[in-house]
């Protein structure tokens, strides 16, 4: 009965935004079952759709628990974005500097490369929220062009290959290649870049429940988050589970490297993320803060990326840019709770439920 | 290094300070009255296709600047009508509308003028380079008076400090931040418009490119004041017009450019320095970010 209850109003803020993209879609003189046909039915095709709504919905697990471990703190980390990039370029330098090592050496060290760069590129916000009292999100976003310029400048100065025109790293080692998931599934060519980085993200679900819910640090990071006074008075400080929060927060946000870097491309590419990061605070919200939500949020995200480039190809003027104004959209209700429990509180269907 | 100092930089700077300073006074109305206002850049992206398009369809510039602003402060007014009617998260329903903003121009344009985001070309002559530029520049002083010397002003400042005695004293909270949050959307929408029919003749997709995050950055870099904010967007845009002209120009002794990506970096840098306390202190207005609940 909970797990419905939690699910009915994520369920409607959906429904209510393709609704007013449904609109849209009718304003403009286009067909609105015909571009959620394509929207919705070319993500779930075998081997293509599906195989690609999972891996665009890898990042945006990543950066959906990101924001969960930090909102559960009582904070806002709207620099997942930034913490990516940095750990993509990280994963992408490791990858390139000590390629002719042995993979036993050179996997193990990519991997970790972008998991350090991302927490400590999220822990920089966390130590000046503990330490001056500064406001995370302005700090946040500064951090996120801060370190898009960082990086592009490494890539344009230091990591291009001779000659290349487009802004990308040279290669990275082949030891540091991790696995497609075409590999071990029968019927999925290798061609679809979903690969081992799914699994890790599913992992990563479990680890920040088990986290959470199931340890002491756990605990007194949420309940730091739910009343900061009467945590403090029961001993536990607050500046030190801000800065905790945050170095979490960015080291989930920079698994998406291992994802881009390892998995798909072999090499950093300069303005990768589709606003991963911006869309990972939809996923947490739409997701109820929740891992499970999380999940679930990102495969609805995954879908819409998918099919937004199918929209673009086969639909007369809906273009691929319907999947934004529907995320836009879907966040604007899913901020709006009040507006919902007003309109639908009286048929005593949503009611507040204590998380 | 000479070269660079001429009446060209001065003046590219005042250009490139102009979207700057017309979206940070609209952020100041907005978070003087307690509404975080990151969605400045939604609401420039609105106004600058809005007047783009209007510009294009009724072939008047007048007539494009007014249907930017209108844009601008319809956009605000679903911040506004969020934050403060529903109360939701300030930041993320500016969040929401910076995603939404860069979704819905460009599927309009695409529908419209079936084109991948962006306008079609507006001749030059129906083309207002000037104008937005004086509004700025007269909304400094202008904001500056009304802010500290009407009574408009003192209940905008009363609310964003403490809307608990503002109510109190009969000071109507939330209308008054409904009259800030939709001021920063009206002015926001010139500095739109100014980006596409002033400094360029056309719409392109995510044109602002990050305009209304450093105007946030200099709306706290000028503590929340109207001239220092003023200073604060004049310092970014003068960053930003060397970043231009040194390209090609100036060297490094080793014969590389110097990479632009550092001069890019210094508003946001010093915006940090200064939000941690190292130059002055930066206090925002008390109640910022709290939606105020009247009692029953």
């Amino acid at each position: 009965m909970k797990l419905l209850r939690e699910l009915l109003f994520p369920t409607i803020a959906v429904i209510a935004a393709f609704l007013v993209g449904a609109l849209l879609i009718l304003a403009i003189g286009d067909s609105p079952v015909q571009a959620y046909k394509l929207l919705i039915g070319s993500a779930l095709s075998w081997p293509d759709g599906i195989g690609y709504t999972l891996f665009y919905a890898t990042p945006l697990i990543f950066t959906g628990l990101a924001v969960l471990v930090a909102f559960r703190c009582g904070l806002l980390n709207i620099g997942a974005e930034g913490q990516l990039y940095v750990a993509a370029f990280a994963a992408a330098w490791v990858g390139i500097t000590f390629a002719n090592r042995s993979a036993w050496i050179l996997l193990p060290l990519c991997f970790l490369a972008p998991i350090l760069a991302g927490g400590l590129w999220g822990a920089i916000p966390g130590v000046l929220k503990a330490r001056f009292g500064s406001h995370e999100v302005i700090n946040t976003i500064m951090l996120n062009f801060i370190a898009v310029a960082l990086v592009s400048y490494f890539t344009q100065y230091h990591y291009r290959t001779p000659g290349d025109p487009i802004m990308e790293t040279s290669e990275i080692g082949g030891g540091a290649h991790i696995a497609r998931l075409g590999k071990f599934i029968p019927g999925m060519p290798e061609r679809i870049p979903l690969n081992l980085a799914f699994i890790l993200a599913l992992v990563c679900c479990v680890l920040v429940y088990l986290f959470l819910w199931r340890t002491k640090w756990g605990y007194e990071l949420r309940a730091t988050g739910s009343n900061p006074s009467a945590a403090e008075y029961g001993g536990i400080s607050i500046r030190k589970q801000i800065i905790v929060a945050m170095t979490i927060s960015g080291a989930l946000a920079g698994m998406v490297g291992i994802n881009e870097v390892l998995g798909y491309r072999y090499r950093y590419y300069d303005g990768f993320s589709d606003n991963y990061g911006y869309t990972g605070i939809a996923v947490a919200l739409l997701g109820r803060n929740h891992p499970v939500g999380v999940v679930l949020a990102a495969l609805l995200f995954g879908v819409l990326q998918r099919g937004g480039i199918h929209v673009d190809g086969f639909s007369e003027h809906v273009t691929k840019d319907i999947v934004q104004v529907l995320q836009g959209i879907i966040i604007l209700f899913v901020a709006c709770e009040a507006f919902f429990r007003g309109s639908f509180g009286r048929f005593g269907l949503l009611r507040r439920s204590k998380v | 290094m000479a070269e660079i100092f001429t009446i060209a930089l001065i003046w590219s700077t005042i250009r490139l300070s102009t979207p700057l300073i017309l979206a940070a006074l609209g952020g100041l109305f907005s978070e003087r009255s307690g509404v975080i206002n990151i969605a400045l850049e939604g609401m420039m992206l609105a106004g600058a296709f809005t007047a783009a398009a209007a510009t294009y369809a009724a072939g008047n510039p007048l007539v494009g600047l007014l249907a930017g602003m209108a844009a601008g402060t319809l956009i605000a007014a679903i911040h506004a009508v969020a934050c403060i009617r529903y109360q939701a998260d300030q930041v993320v329903t500016g969040t929401a509308i910076n995603i939404l903003m860069l979704g819905l121009p460009a599927f309009l344009s695409g529908a419209f003028f079936l084109s991948s985001g962006s306008t079609p070309q507006i001749p030059k002559e129906q083309l207002i380079p000037r104008l937005p530029m004086v509004i700025a520049f007269v909304m400094v002083p202008l904001s500056w008076y009304v802010l500290y010397k009407t009574p408009f002003g003192l209940r905008l400042r009363s609310v964003g400090e403490n809307p608990e005695a503002a109510d109190a004293a009969g000071v109507p909270v939330a209308r008054m931040r409904y009259a800030g949050v939709l001021l920063s959307g009206l002015l926001a929408g010139v500095g739109g418009a100014y980006l596409s029919i002033g400094q360029s003749s056309l719409f392109t997709r995510n044109m602002t490119s990050g305009r209304g995050f450093i105007a946030l950055a200099a709306l706290i870099f000028g503590k929340w004041r109207p001239v220092q904010t003023m200073l604060a967007c004049l310092l970014f845009g003068l960053t930003e017009a060397i970043s231009i002209q040194m390209q090609g120009v100036v060297k490094l002794p080793s014969g590389d450019d110097i990479p632009v990506q550092f001069i890019q970096m210094v508003p946001y840098v010093l915006t940090i320095i200064v939000l941690a306390g190292f130059i002055g202190s930066s206090r925002p207005p008390q109640a910022l970010g709290i939606p105020y609940q009247k009692e029953r």
